[in-house]
Parts: structure tokens; C-alpha cells; sequence
């Protein structure tokens, strides 16, 4: 090998190592839906601005939760960015495992993310991830139905309002009911809405010595008002219905209103899917005078597991995949209705996008929810529609099975409520919080 | 005859094939066995190893480890119950000749090639629905109130989705059956003035037996995990929560691998008595 050859090498070599140092390769773990999917068209403007590459692992929800929780908890280093949403933010930053973005830019300008946002996937103030697109829930109903009613929908109605529009606008003769309400199990399901509902009646998962609350008056009054409300004026065989269920049925004009998610609202406004596209009205979800409104609160963030080698890359790539700049290009891009919605102030406040007609209403939605505070009386959790600590999910699930049961007629809400304290107890005291 | 010496030889050919197949059925069952026996709860951070038997105890004796047994066996008794007796009856019929013959043998097939969870899907969308399903359509075409299929008889309801993804399967293999019976003996029943049923009841059932058998094995196998058609249709409520479900809520829902661990290998065991039990009673065809 001659001199000029192993020299020629020898500053291969270094440039390859140089290279290395400035650009890595980031492997972000994320989930498949579509304003996720259209971030990933955009990743050569990353690797443009940055010089990192990126290697996107798409999956589905339930999956990209399993993969992440076995990566992040057995320190496994698949990934050096995760897709996370509400519920694990708070519980793995109290754990350590993710690193705090609280050293993001300044022109990041963190201040600007919305508030019930930011606490929600923070924990004592810290920010553990950063939101990438952010909802909560709303009232959509049917203003002709109002209309014929004699009816008006107030911008925030109590649940008493929402049980008389019902009752106006049900005609099951015609296939159109009152209300349409998630009555599947599980605890993305059934249980998201009637924790949140549960809020607005003055109830709670848990007192703050982590006591189930199940056998409390405020618990029955929620459940035996939304069965009511389900039995007279909702669809029947609602037990079964998820969101997708509820979401056909609105399309297709026999719901009179339906209390869901925000993003919902896009889907019933597009005259392409849905009959009634141009009667579709929003208010806010609705309440007892309590205080707390029945609407949740949800994030699909962006995380970075404690203990990577690419922290600074990664944070880049948070900067920018959740700044103001990346809404300005996919509104530029694809128009102000596509830009993910939720997440800042900034968004809300700009006039393009004000004229999108359920903006506002989103907006208000997402404000009027607290995580640190969801409830009317204390409470030892993080969270609107569940408690951020790692059993929730599991016996979440098997209260909405009681509850669901309860809907489709098989038992009464006092039955549905003993087993839900037993279950809820059993597993806490077995977890080793009693 | 193979000599010694080739049977060495094809034993050695073999081994790789053997150790890999082992290994594949081994790892994933060894691991298992070894969580079941820790405390293993990812979300939490807890990894505790060797808890003894405290994972299984804790299974048993929870409240909805009986009742999903007793939905598995259910569920399991009612789609063999269905395809068996339905499988037989459509064999029969098919192997009868008619015009489109080969047409007819495709559409029956065809549900078998259909994914669990877009059956599980149709099913539950487009005909079971009691707003939008065609059975609501027919029953107030009569004048009847429609029935909510998935909530009033759940159990019922996933039965029939299953056994329709299931009833080609066994209709195939009866098929084949029914047609390797010779004619000869039947004419000659019918000469001796043997009825239709006699004539099923003594020569073609006895003949299908073997092929039965068959069915109901590889069958019972599939069907003890269940899964997607009950996740899709009622997400395990209403009391249609099956064994292979429980474990499921307790790996992914709850994040306990230890408690699920400890479900699956009793499911697992659960599985091998069944079909212990049914290779006695009914695998006694098969010697024959």
C-alpha cells in the first residue's frame, strides 16, 4: 500500500467519523394517523435544515404503545423519539425516563404552547414532551333539528339543556335520535367519556388517599343520568358504539347531536362524507354549574427516551416538527384546514385560520379542560378522562365493560357501580397504593 | 428398506430442520414460563424476579378467570356444534350435481379467505347493526322490533361470525370425503330398500367420521384463541370475554407480563387437556 493510499484512507476514515458527529440517523417511533403521516412527507425538510436523517417507525395505536413501553422501560434504545400521548407523558417523566425539554430555543418559544397542553404532558412544571397536535371534546348537534324544535343551543349548555334538545329532536320513528354517546368498553372508549362526564357531576376516579369513589352519590347520579339520556333518545344497541359508530351514524343524519373528540368535527363538516355537512353546530360540552365542563383532554407528543446518544438531534427534531414554522408549511402547503390543530396559541390566534368553523369552539374546548385539576374536589392524579398511573388502562377497561353492560340493559347502574369499586380496589391495593 | 446406515444419515439431514422448529416453538414458550414466575410490570418500572407461584394464584382466583373458561368452552362447543352439523349438510349437498357446480363450490369457500377482523367488521356494521344492519331492515319489514345482536345475545352473535369464517373449512374437508365414498354401496342400500336417512345414518356418517374427527381437532385448536372477531364486535364485555382476551388485557391493557404470563400457560395447558381429552374420545377414529 503506498503512502498517498493510506493517507487517502486514513482522511476517509476521519471524514466518515466527522460526519458522523454532525449527522445522525434518528429512528422516531410514531403512530399511523393522518396528520402523523403527512409529518413524515415532510422529513426532507428536516434533513435539509439539520442534516440528520430520519427513520420512521409507523404503527398502529395499540401497538406503537406496546413497543415503546417495552423499549423505554427495559432501556432497549430502539428509538430515540416517541409518539406519546397524554397518558404516559406525566407517568414515565415522574419515572426519569424521559428527558425534560426545558431547555428548548427561544424562538421554540414554549410559552406559546397552550396551556391545558403543556400541563398536561408536564410533571411539576417540568415539560417532558412536546405536543404535536392536541383535542378535546365538543357538543356537535343538528341546528335544523334545533330549529324545527323551536330550539336554541346555548354556547354552553348544562346537561339538562342537552337532555331537552334531545328529547325535542327524538324521532325514532324516522330513525333519528336525540343523542348519540360511546357506550363501547374500554378505556379509550366508553370510559374517556364518562370520566370526562363524570368531572361535570362533581365525581372522581379516586379521593386523595387513592380511595375508589364509585359508591359516592356524585359517580351515580353521572352513570343513572347517562343511561337515561342513552335508553330514551340514543341509537339503539349504542353499548356497541365507539367513536366510528357514533361518527357514521351522525354522517348519516340520525344522531340529533353527538358529544366527541374535535377532530370529529372536521370529518362531519366535509360534504364528501357526511349528509348533513352544512347543519352542523358546535358548543361546548356541557356541565352542572360545578365547575369543571364534561370535555377531555388529549395530546399526541413527542418525547425523547432518557439515556439516548442523539439527545440533541432529537430535540431538533421536536423543535422543529412542533414549531410555528412547520404549521405555516403545511398550511402553505396543504391548506389551513390540514395544519395539526391544538397544540398553540399562535395557531389560534392567526386570522387564516380563525375562519375554519370549528376553531373557535376547539379552541374554547381545550381550554376550559385542566389536567392538574380536572375535578370538582381534589384528586392525587394527572389527567382529564383517566388517571395518568400505569394501571389505569387495565381496570379502566373493565369498569367500562361493567358500564357498557349496564347500557345494554343486562344490570343496573347500583350493580355496575358495586363490581367498578371492587375491581378499582382489588387492583389498587394489589398495585400497593393502599 | 432403509439400511442403518441411511437412517443415520436422514436423522443428521433432519436435525437442523428439528433443532430450528424446537427452537422457534421453545424460546417464546421458555420466556413465557419465565415471566409468569416475576413481577414484571413495564409501565410501573418493577422487574422482580422469581415470585414463585403468586402470578398464578392471583389469576386463578381472580373473579373472571371461571366465567372466561366457561365463554371459552362455550364459544368453542357452539362453532363446532355449527360448522360440523352445517358442514356435513353442505357437503352433502354439494356433492350433489348441479349446474355451476364449480361456481357454487368457490362462493362457499370464499368466506375463509376473508381476515377475522373485516368479517368481525361486516358483520357487525352491516348486518347485526340495529340502526343500519340488514336484519333491523328485515325485522321491521315485518313489523318486528329489530334485535340488538352484539349486546342481547353476544355470545350467540360471535359464535355465528366465527362459524361462517369457519364453515367452508369444514364443508372442504367433508366435501372430499363424501366424494371418496363409492356409489356402489349405496346403490346396493337402496336396493335392499334403505331410506335416505338410514342411508346417511349407517353408511355416510360412519364414512365421514374420520374426516369429522379431523375437523373438529384442527379447529378446536384455532378456536380456543379467538380473538380479533371478540376485540372488534364487543371488546370483551358483556360477558364474551374469552380466555386468550383475558390474557390479553392483562399483558397490554393492564402492562402486567408477569400476571398475563402466568394466564397464558395455564391457557396453554388449559388447551393441551382439551385436546388430550378430545384425541381419547374422539381420535379413537383416527387408529381405525
Amino acid at each position: 500500500m503506498t503512502c498517498t493510499l493510506r493517507a487517502l484512507l486514513g482522511a476517509t476514515a476521519l471524514c466518515a467519523v466527522g460526519s458522523v458527529a454532525a449527522a445522525e440517523t434518528l429512528t422516531i417511533a410514531t403512530v399511523n394517523n393522518g396528520d402523523m403521516i403527512r409529518m413524515q412527507g415532510y422529513t426532507d425538510d428536516f434533513t435539509e435544515k439539520t442534516g440528520h436523517e430520519v427513520e420512521w417507525v409507523t404503527l398502529e395505536e395499540n401497538v406503537l404503545r406496546q413497543r415503546v413501553t417495552t423499549d423505554i422501560s427495559t432501556k432497549g434504545g430502539q428509538f430515540d423519539l416517541m409518539t406519546i400521548g397524554m397518558y404516559e407523558t406525566p407517568i414515565w417523566g415522574k419515572q426519569g425516563w424521559l428527558v425534560p425539554l426545558d431547555d428548548l430555543s427561544a424562538e421554540y418559544d414554549t410559552g406559546d404552547l397552550l396551556p391545558a397542553m403543556a400541563g398536561g404532558l408536564s410533571v411539576d412544571g417540568t415539560l417532558y414532551a412536546a405536543p404535536f397536535y392536541g383535542e378535546s371534546s365538543m357538543v356537535m348537534y343538528r341546528k335544523d333539528l334545533m330549529e324545527a324544535a323551536g330550539m336554541e343551543m346555548p354556547e354552553a349548555p348544562t346537561w339538562d339543556d342537552i337532555k331537552a334538545a334531545a328529547e325535542a329532536m327524538t324521532d325514532k320513528d324516522n330513525e333519528v335520535y336525540g343523542i348519540c354517546l360511546r357506550g363501547k368498553a374500554g378505556w379509550g372508549e366508553n370510559m374517556a367519556f364518562l370520566t370526562a362526564m363524570s368531572n361535570s357531576f362533581g365525581a372522581r376516579w379516586f379521593d386523595e388517599d387513592w380511595n375508589p369513589q364509585f359508591d359516592t352519590e356524585a359517580w351515580k347520579e353521572t352513570l343513572t343520568f347517562y343511561l337515561d339520556l342513552m335508553n330514551n333518545y340514543g341509537p339503539p344497541g349504542a353499548a356497541n358504539n365507539g367513536f366510528n359508530e357514533n361518527l357514521a351514524l351522525f354522517q348519516q343524519g340520525k344522531c340529533g347531536m353527538w358529544i366527541d373528540a374535535t377532530v370529529a368535527a372536521s370529518f362531519v363538516t366535509n360534504p364528501d362524507d357526511s349528509t348533513v355537512a352544512d347543519q352542523v353546530g358546535f358548543a361546548l360540552a356541557p356541565d352542572t354549574g360545578k365547575g369543571p365542563r364534561g370535555n377531555w383532554l388529549w395530546a399526541w407528543a413527542l418525547g425523547i427516551p432518557a439515556g439516548t446518544q442523539k439527545e440533541d438531534a432529537a430535540k431538533q427534531f421536536i423543535e422543529w416538527a412542533t414549531s410555528k414554522d412547520y404549521i405555516e408549511m403545511v398550511a402553505e402547503k396543504e391548506g389551513w384546514a390540514n395544519v395539526p390543530p391544538g397544540a398553540r396559541k399562535s395557531l389560534y390566534e392567526n386570522p387564516e385560520y380563525q375562519k375554519v368553523p370549528f376553531a373557535d369552539m376547539t379552541l374554547k374546548s381545550i381550554e376550559t379542560a385542566n389536567p392538574n385539576q380536572p375535578t370538582v374536589d381534589p384528586v392525587p392524579y394527572i389527567g382529564v378522562q383517566f388517571a395518568a398511573i400505569p394501571e389505569f388502562a387495565g381496570f379502566a377497561t373493565q369498569v367500562g365493560q361493567e358500564f357498557s353492560a349496564a347500557l345494554a340493559g343486562q344490570q343496573s347502574a347500583d350493580d355496575a357501580l358495586a363490581k367498578a369499586q371492587d375491581l378499582v380496589n382489588e387492583e389498587m391495593e394489589a398495585a400497593g397504593y393502599k | 428398506m432403509a439400511t442403518q446406515h441411511a437412517r443415520a444419515a436422514a436423522r443428521l439431514m433432519n436435525a437442523p430442520a428439528v433443532f430450528v422448529l424446537l427452537v422457534w416453538m421453545l424460546i417464546p414458550l421458555c420466556m413465557t414460563v419465565y415471566f409468569s414466575f416475576t413481577d414484571y410490570r413495564p409501565l410501573r418500572g418493577v422487574f422482580d424476579c422469581c415470585v414463585g407461584f403468586q402470578n398464578y394464584e392471583r389469576f386463578v382466583s381472580s373473579s373472571s378467570f371461571l366465567s372466561s373458561v366457561a365463554t371459552t368452552l362455550i364459544m368453542v362447543g357452539g362453532i363446532l356444534a355449527i360448522t360440523v352439523i352445517g358442514g356435513v349438510l353442505l357437503a352433502l349437498l354439494l356433492d350433489q350435481p348441479i349446474w355451476g357446480q364449480g361456481i357454487v363450490r368457490i362462493l362457499v369457500i370464499a368466506p375463509f379467505f376473508v381476515m377475522p377482523t373485516v368479517s368481525a367488521l361486516v358483520w357487525k356494521n352491516m348486518f347485526m347493526n340495529p340502526v343500519n344492519g340488514l336484519f333491523a331492515y328485515l325485522w321491521k319489514f315485518f313489523g318486528a322490533t329489530p334485535i340488538d345482536w352484539l349486546s342481547e345475545l353476544p355470545l350467540f352473535s360471535i359464535i355465528w361470525i366465527v362459524s361462517w369464517q369457519w364453515l367452508p373449512f369444514a364443508t372442504l374437508i367433508l366435501l372430499t370425503a363424501v366424494q371418496s365414498l363409492s356409489s356402489e354401496q349405496l346403490e346396493a342400500s337402496e336396493m335392499d330398500g334403505a331410506g335416505a336417512l338410514s342411508r346417511f345414518y349407517y353408511i355416510i356418517l360412519p364414512h365421514l367420521g374420520r374426516a369429522i374427527t379431523v375437523v373438529i381437532l384442527i379447529q378446536t385448536i384455532f378456536l380456543l384463541s379467538i380473538f380479533a372477531e371478540i376485540f372488534v364486535t364487543t371488546n370483551g364485555a358483556f360477558g364474551t370475554r374469552t380466555l386468550t382476551y383475558l390474557v390479553y388485557q392483562r399483558v397490554l391493557e393492564s402492562q402486567n407480563i408477569g400476571l398475563g404470563s402466568a394466564g397464558g400457560i395455564l391457557a396453554v395447558i388449559l388447551a393441551n387437556i382439551v385436546a388430550i381429552f378430545l384425541m381419547r374420545i374422539v381420535g379413537k377414529n383416527l387408529d381405525n
